[in-house]
């Protein structure tokens, strides 16, 4: 859409692109990555890392990979999603790095593995990955809308995905991975995006039926039986999951998902009412019953009083907080690497909070809290219903999962295993959220793609050529 | 669908706000209560993180540190003569914390001390690697040498003071530990301090037996009742005759007071010292009695329970409740009393410092990591126990003991005069533990008296005064007091 060329009376006047924006805050996202990269180095051994080019090359062309698709593809794509995407995930790969350099790691890799093996160039393939499932799902997804064909399939695959890991081994007291040879999977987390499309199908198609055909009793709207047998479903589902894959994270992210995109396209507070009951009566429930999760319930009341492994853990995590203080002890310098073996996944924000501070951290926890807002900026901006909910319905998700974790890691809520997006070392979170910000881009190009202007008059095109 | 859409979006803002204030409450409000939360592993971490500071005798370095391997512990602490001076540095381990100096002096050892705020400051800026300020000892190393090679493979203790200041000279207790041993986090530390450590141990080699451990003083401590007959004018002239009977019956009971000796019907207090009769010195002080008696013994430094130096003693006591007999057998160090060989050390520096007092330290300064004195310790008058005239009549008394008692092994000789006191302490169900020997002493010169000495030798063996007090204690008082004097030339 460049130039004017019809001559019909409303003048369509270009909206800006922002694709420039997006570079420039590219740019600045790919240097903030490197700058703490070559920081960690020069902490650690008082010299710039060896992989210093390699990570500077391979990030700025996974980067520059990303920007020139969406500048292809998705030409009028919100400017900032792809940026913070970029930045998190760089900052993500350096403290991995960082912990991969810790002696108290390797040691106890050593001890228990008999060998250790580092996580960050995994987790580089992984990132090259997800930008590659990124730039895949911009080149097929022409228009979000060709989802809604999938709904029924959607639901299929989630749930097939969701029930897998009941058939592998648990690990570390929760059965969320499924193993393929030497390549394990979370599927959780790629469920999640599926999930999202086929609630955004079925509630799209479902939302009038269930916002008006409803009784009214005691000041809320009941909804009639049909419409909420597919609710009572996913909540029953959600507790499944809970109690075969002791999956606290994953149910609460579902749940807490549905929710939202059902309030937002019916409308009606009633549904919050009942999503919050439900979810507290099967939350209660199952922290009785599974002695998992009952010792992470433990563990956030009382995290220095037991001596569970989980309360050592988030005990460890938060003195991690409290030792970055305001300003942190510096990248490199901090001891996180006393949490143990999920340091750089679960509790990857630990490292935030002691190197850099609390500084660092309320920046860390706001560029989360920009990729939600720009998502549901998306979600209003959106012209169609289904792109509306499926927008919100992954930022709800999104925002969801980073307070879970985040929360859980700081003892704010008890603590589930879920992973910080983008930051921590695994490759199904990296690779589904480099998928989720790829929809959301896309979601947002359709968006604030300008209108298409209207077909050119014959007529006016003949009343234009006045000749004397 | 806009409206629900914004509520969405003020949901997802109070989510990340909870997770901000959380993050404020963590790493604000709460985070020096989580910095030193005992299970804070941290705190271990950094007190190994830098070299730690020295403690300095006679200007070199009597501890050190190594780099290791250790993951978490950069530096590990070393002793030089481990064993010789644990009881003035204490330990300071990666896994069993620390004790004494090394925990007291603990700010200015790794750096943390405020009093080394300007330093870390300027190290911020400078670049440099913090370091620990040094903590610079009174002690002296020949006279520790002396005493811990005197007291040997016995079990014992020595304490020796400067009696014009008040400074520690020597410090020992045998049998002793090395804090190098437990010093790291491996296995065989882990081993080390578990069989030091163990109750099972019955030499507790960990225990600091010339500050920490009472022992009756038995015969050593008629030189305070001395002191307090005469401060309290029981007795003016000490080669006047006492008029003690023999045997002297204990006040309000039937009991007679045992001597060891003969020849002490009424003897003189100058010859009941020197041979140690128990009856003189039991009625004096019954004469002086208890209210009296407590009165001297507390300016002497007893029942005193926050004696610091800064490693605090353990407290000396003479009972304040007991009835007369228990008062008159406390006169001559039996009943409930109890001393630490620094208490004696104490007495005999206060007679040898013509009846004044000086608080006992042993750290003399405490130093920057670059050198600067960050403070200095100035000598004390702690109380004056008893006048000057006084004090030397107690020491015509003393020195006639090494000359003609029990204490002729402490002699110098070569213009140096010497006073002591012998003392054997029996203990134990009716005396039926082997007994302790005691030796205290100064020695004399022109100008003034440069050493003060207590000895103690458990398990002596033998039970005879002269034997085992003179004979055991005396001639590690006299190497300890011969190498201060050596020193000073």
């Amino acid at each position: 859409m460049s130039v004017v060329t019809n001559t019909t009376t409303i003048g369509a006047i270009d909206a800006p692109s922002r694709r420039n924006t997006e570079l420039m805050l590219l740019g600045l996202a790919v240097a903030i990555a490197v700058f703490a990269y070559v920081n960690v180095g020069l902490a650690i051994d008082g010299k710039l890392p060896a992989g210093v080019f390699g990570y500077t090359a391979g990030i700025t062309l996974l980067a520059a990979v990303a920007h020139l698709v969406v500048r292809k593809f998705a030409k009028y794509a919100d400017p900032l999603l792809l940026p913070l995407a970029v930045v998190l995930n760089g900052i993500g790969l350096v403290m991995i790095w960082r912990l991969d350099q810790s002696k108290r790691l390797i040691r106890r890799a050593e001890a228990a593995w008999g060998s250790f093996s580092p996580d960050a160039p995994k987790q580089m393939l992984y990132s090259a990955i997800g930008i590659a499932l990124f730039v895949g799902v911009l080149l097929l997804l022409k228009d979000h809308r060709i989802l809604q064909r999938y709904t029924y399939i959607s639901m299929a695959v989630a749930l097939v995905l969701l029930a897998l890991p009941m058939f592998f081994p648990a690990r570390n007291g929760a059965r969320i991975w499924i193993s393929l040879g030497p390549i394990n999977i979370q599927p959780g987390e790629f469920a999640k995006i599926i999930i999202a499309v086929f609630f955004s199908g079925y509630l799209m198609v479902k939302r009038d039926a269930l916002a008006l055909a409803s009784r009214r009793f005691l000041g809320l709207y009941l909804p009639r039986g049909r419409d909420l047998g597919p609710i009572l479903v996913v909540w029953a589902m959600s507790i499944l999951i809970l109690v075969f894959e002791t999956d606290l994270g994953t149910s609460l992210l579902f749940f807490g998902m549905f929710v939202i995109m059902l309030y937002v396209a019916t409308e009606r507070t009633s549904w919050i009412v009942f999503g919050l009951l439900m979810s507290a009566a099967g939350a209660v429930g199952v922290a009785s019953v599974s002695p998992h999760v009952g010792a992470r319930v433990d563990a956030w009341l009382d995290p220095f009083g037991c001596a569970t492994a989980a309360c050592e853990q988030v005990s460890n995590s938060i003195m991690s907080f409290g030792a970055g203080g305001t300003l942190g002890t510096g990248l490199g310098q901090g001891n996180s690497d006393l949490i143990g073996f999920a340091t750089n996944s679960d509790f990857i924000l630990a490292t935030v909070g002691e190197e850099f501070g609390l500084a660092g951290m309320m920046a860390f926890l706001l560029l989360y809290g920009l990729i939600v807002e720009r998502g549901i900026r998306t979600a209003l901006a959106a012209r169609d219903p289904f792109g509306k909910l499926l927008a919100i319905g992954l930022s709800g998700a999104f925002a969801i999962q980073v307070f879970v974790v985040a929360g859980g890691v700081m003892g704010l809520i008890p603590l589930t295993g879920m992973t910080m997006p983008f930051v921590a070392a695994g490759g199904s979170s990296v690779i589904a959220n480099w998928a989720l910000i790829a929809i959301l881009i896309r979601i947002s190009d359709t968006a604030r793609r300008p209108a298409p202007a209207p077909a050119p008059s014959p007529d006016a095109e003949m009343t234009q050529v006045v000749r004397p | 669908m806009n409206k629900p859409l914004r509520r969405i979006a003020i949901f997802c803002g109070l989510l990340v706000l909870a997770l901000l204030v959380r993050a404020n409450w963590l790493q604000y409000v709460e985070a020096e209560k989580l910095n030193t939360h005992d299970k804070n592993r941290r705190v271990l971490i950094e007190r190994y993180a830098a070299e730690r500071g020295n403690i300095i005798v006679d200007g070199k370095p009597i501890t050190g540190s190594v780099k290791t391997d250790s993951a978490d512990f950069a530096y590990k602490r070393t002793y030089v003569n481990g064993p010789m001076w644990a009881p003035v540095t204490g330990y300071a381990s990666q896994v069993f914390g620390a004790n004494q100096l090394e925990k007291l002096e603990d700010g200015i050892l790794t750096g943390n001390s405020d009093q080394l705020f300007f330093d870390r400051t300027m190290a911020m800026f400078t670049g440099d690697k913090k370091k620990g300020g040094n903590v610079v000892t009174t002690l002296n190393g020949a006279a520790q040498t002396a005493a811990f090679k005197g007291l040997g493979s016995k079990k014992g203790a020595v304490a020796a003071i400067d009696p014009k200041t008040g400074k520690i000279l020597a410090l020992a207790s045998t049998p002793s530990y090395d804090p190098g041993a437990f010093a790291g986090s491996a296995t065989a530390d882990e081993k080390a301090w578990a069989t030091l450590s163990s109750k099972d141990n019955k030499e507790k080699p960990m225990l600091n037996r010339a500050l920490r451990e009472v022992y009756p003083p038995g015969s050593v401590f008629k030189v305070v009742t001395a002191a307090a007959a005469l401060e309290h004018g029981k007795v003016d002239d000490i080669n006047a005759k006492t008029d003690t009977e023999e045997p002297y019956i204990l006040p309000n009971t039937r009991t007679p007071m045992k001597n060891m000796v003969t020849g002490c019907e009424d003897a003189s207090l100058k010859f009941a010292l020197q041979i140690s009769c128990n009856s003189v010195f039991a009625k004096l002080g019954d004469e002086v009695g208890k209210d009296k008696m407590l009165e001297t013994v507390k300016k002497f430094g007893f029942n005193n329970d926050e004696l610091d130096t800064p490693v605090r003693a353990a407290m000396s006591r003479y009972n304040e409740t007991m009835d007369r007999p228990g008062n008159a057998l406390s006169s001559i160090g039996q009943f409930d009393t109890a001393t630490t060989p620094l208490q004696m050390a104490m007495v005999a520096a206060a007679i040898a410092n013509d009846g004044k007092l000086m608080k006992p330290y042993m750290v003399d300064q405490l130093v920057a990591p670059n050198l600067d004195v960050i403070s200095q310790t100035k000598p004390q008058e702690m109380s004056r126990p008893l006048s000057s005239e006084n004090a030397q009549l107690v020491r015509d008394m003393m020195e006639n003991v090494v000359e003609n008692g029990g204490g002729r092994k402490a002699a110098l000789g070569g213009g140096v005069k010497v006073g002591g006191k012998t003392g054997t302490a029996q203990h134990g169900e009716k005396n039926s533990k082997r007994p302790y020997a005691w030796f205290i002493s100064y020695a004399m010169t022109d100008d003034g008296s440069p050493v003060a000495v207590a000895v103690v030798v458990e398990d002596s063996g033998a039970s005879r005064e002269d034997i085992s007090g003179g004979g055991l204690a005396a001639p590690i008082a006299k190497d300890v007091m011969k190498a201060v004097l050596d020193s000073r030339r």
